[in-house]
């Protein structure tokens, strides 16, 4: 029996909004990192879904691109917030707000 | 075109002196300014041969401006006129530059000076040489620059500074109408060089012009403009204030630009345009009475001065007074023959009293240019009094010096003008009684008697060194020997040859009058040089007492004059101050709602505006999430709903 494409959609979906969801309501900073990870992958799963639907290896194609920003994107940002608590111990975004205007 | 070098050559010494004078010229300027100046002059006597044999040269160098139908061309024009002009000025340049080596040596500034000086020379030769209008009005604006700074050269001194600013602004007046004038050409005859202008000058007859509602005679509007600026540059009434302050500059510039050259700039001017001057009765008629209004008023003033140099600054005014005053009278030739006779006694005079200044100052005098503190320099001075004799012999009209000659064909063609000419006539006569009186009294006052000055300072005063006394000289055979090219036919037949050499430019005069009416003119001004003369013998050298009784008898008389009619006190009242606060007013109002209000407002704004937005940068990584969340919703619901 064949998955319906819709199914991939809602999945996708689902995954998304938690990612949202938890880029939104979380405070942790590596938690936040792991919900835009979730968003990546969400999207990635949409991709891969059409591109199966469609018979069109561009979607498949595009989500190695994905992968492989979003592996890319976590280091730096990993880089980045050590390098941060380095200099100020705290991983809570409400208490990284320097750019405050 | 080897003519062309004439002006050229002071240029390149000016760009010489002005770039390296400062650190390698220094004190060697003047062996490049002086040879500079005496080629200009071996040029211009070469230039003066040529006309004299016939050649009148006029010839464009350089397209200056093309512009639709306005082309002026840089091209220069040595007719008669021009070349007389030339050798008046390279010749008194060079004799002015070489007393200069004597008067500012030791000077900071004397690289500067030698500077400014030549570029002076420059403008002056672009002035009298220039083919067009427009060349002409470079020059003339040149040479009031060099005029400003010439006066300023002591910028330390306050009143020297004051002084430049003050010539500058007043020649501003006169300039504007000047230039109004040229443009005024341009429009009516489409050209502004000087043949074509001339040859339509005819058609000027009976034109008029619309000016708020008025018509008015085209050639008197034209004629007067020109005129302003002739009353501005050369110093007549209302705009003489500036030149008795130009005395704040040294002497070789008084002497220089102050008498002998750059005033007598007006005069030339309206010399060439006499064809214009000629098509407008009014305008001649107006510049007769400014000329000898200015004559007798700049006399009377000197006669109560006390600064040397102001007594001879006011002699200038009233000298070129009489030159208006012939040139109004249609008499071109007898003006420019006195400009010519004018500028050696003048230049003479000038720098007589910049060797009494000069060895006054070595003597450490404190008041240098005051003659209640001089006399008795005769003796230490005998050089110095000799010309200063000669000059003044020459000035006052005393038979057979150049000044005689030159004033009594002036006063003899006013004479012959009409009844406006009667009364300029008998103007110019009492002002030639005046000027003797006030140059016997400087006479008196300065050389004879017994020394005034500060104790212990007379043995120190010395004759001036070699390079002042020989210039003097010089100028001296000039203030002697110049009339001969003019003397009256009544005395030798076709002796007046600079008459007859510009009648060619300026025309021949009209009138006639008989032998015994010119014996009557020549005895009266011969009488009153003398009377003038035995007044101040009597009240400077024999009753030395009579001026302060006369002083005091006559006290509002002597303090109006003593206050030069407390003319500048007027333009102070009248004009300066109120333009002095309006302005204070309107700056300030202006400084502080406009400009304070652009600087400050500005920002402000930018402040106002920012301190709102910025609030949008929260800091919190969470709210700039819900942002970016509730955007891409947004971009969503627009592709779904609307597209």
């Amino acid at each position: 029996m064949l998955v319906p494409l819709s199914w991939y959609i809602i999945l996708s979906a689902v995954i998304f909004s938690i990612g949202v969801f938890g880029f939104l309501a979380r405070r942790n900073l590596i938690i936040m990192f792991i919900s835009i990870e979730l968003m990546l992958n969400s999207v990635n799963i949409s991709l891969a879904a059409f591109s199966h639907y469609l018979q069109v290896m561009r979607g498949q194609i595009l989500v190695f691109f994905v992968i492989t920003v979003a592996a890319a994107e976590a280091a730096i940002g990993l880089a980045i917030l050590i390098a941060y608590y380095k200099n100020n111990p705290t991983i809570k975004v409400d208490e990284i707000n320097l750019l405050k205007g | 075109m080897k003519y062309a070098l004439i002006p050229l050559l002071p240029f390149i010494a000016f760009v010489l002196n002005i770039v390296f004078g400062r650190n390698y010229i220094k004190d060697r300027a003047h062996w490049i300014a002086v040879p500079a100046v005496f080629g200009s002059f071996v040029l211009a006597v070469s230039a003066f041969t040529d006309v004299l044999s016939g050649n009148v040269i006029n010839i464009n160098l350089y397209s200056w401006i093309t512009s639709g139908d306005f082309h002026v061309t840089v091209g220069f024009l040595i007719d008669q006129l021009s070349a007389i002009m030339l050798i008046v000025v390279t010749s008194i340049s060079t004799l002015i530059f070489i007393y200069s080596i004597g008067y500012m040596h030791g000077d900071g500034g004397y690289y500067r000076f030698f500077a400014y000086l030549s570029l002076f020379v420059f403008s002056m030769l672009v002035l009298v040489m220039a083919n067009n209008f427009l060349l002409m009005y470079f020059g003339w604006e040149a040479v009031g620059l060099c005029s400003y700074f010439l006066i300023g050269f002591w910028f330390h001194k306050k009143s020297a500074a004051d002084a430049g600013k003050k010539a500058f602004i007043v020649n501003r007046f006169g300039d504007f109408g000047f230039g109004l004038g040229v443009i005024l050409i341009f429009l009516t005859f489409g050209s502004l060089d000087y043949m074509q202008v001339f040859g339509q000058a005819g058609s000027l007859l009976g034109q008029t012009i619309d000016l708020f509602g008025y018509d008015v005679d085209l050639a008197t509007l034209i004629c007067l403009l020109l005129f302003c600026g002739a009353v501005g540059k050369s110093a007549q009434i209302p705009l003489h204030v500036w030149l008795p302050d130009a005395m704040e500059g040294p002497t070789p510039v008084s002497a220089l630009i102050h008498a002998a050259t750059m005033v007598t700039a007006g005069v030339f001017m309206v010399a060439r345009c006499n064809p214009l001057f000629n098509m407008s009765e009014i305008a001649m008629n107006t510049v007769a009475i400014v000329g000898g209004v200015t004559a007798i008023f700049a006399a009377t003033i000197a006669l109560v001065q006390n600064d040397i140099k102001r007594v001879i600054a006011y002699s200038t005014v009233s000298q070129l007074g009489y030159m208006f005053l012939a040139l109004g009278v249609g008499a071109y030739s007898a003006g420019i023959f006195h400009l010519y006779t004018h500028a050696y006694f003048k230049a003479l005079l000038f720098l007589g009293s910049g060797s009494v200044i000069h060895a006054l100052h070595h003597a450490k005098h404190d008041d240098e240019q005051n003659m209640q503190k001089m006399g008795g320099l005769r003796k230490h001075m005998p050089l110095t009094y000799r010309v200063f004799i000669i000059a003044t012999l020459s000035i006052t009209g005393i038979p057979f010096l150049a000044g005689f000659f030159s004033k009594d064909e002036i006063l003899w063609r006013a004479f012959l003008g009409g009844e406006l000419g009667r009364f300029l006539w008998l103007l110019g006569t009492i002002a030639a009684l005046l000027t003797a009186f006030y140059s016997w009294r400087l006479i008196y006052l300065t050389f004879h008697g017994s020394y005034r000055g500060g104790e212990g300072q007379e043995q120190h005063i010395h004759e001036s060194p070699k390079v002042i006394t020989v210039p003097l000289m010089f100028l001296a055979f000039g203030a002697i020997f110049a009339g001969y090219v003019g003397i009256p036919p009544l005395f030798v037949e076709h002796g007046d040859k600079i008459g007859e050499f510009l009648a060619p430019v300026l025309g021949h005069p009209e009138g006639h009058g008989t032998h015994v009416q010119e014996f009557f003119v020549m005895g009266a001004s011969i009488f009153v040089a003398l009377a003038g003369w035995i007044v101040a013998y009597t009240m400077y050298l024999k009753k030395t007492d009579l001026p302060q009784k006369i002083g005091s008898l006559f006290k509002p008389i002597h303090t109006l004059l003593f206050n030069k009619y407390y003319i500048d006190e007027l333009y102070s009242r009248s004009i300066v101050q109120p333009v002095l606060k309006a302005s204070d007013k309107i700056i300030l109002a202006f400084d502080t709602y406009v400009i304070e209000g652009i600087v400050n407002g500005l920002p402000n704004l930018i402040g106002l505006f920012s301190r709102k937005f910025r609030t949008v940068q929260t800091g919190f990584l969470a709210n700039y999430g819900l942002v970016m969340a509730f955007g891409v919703l947004c971009i969503i619901g627009y592709m779904i709903f609307v597209r």
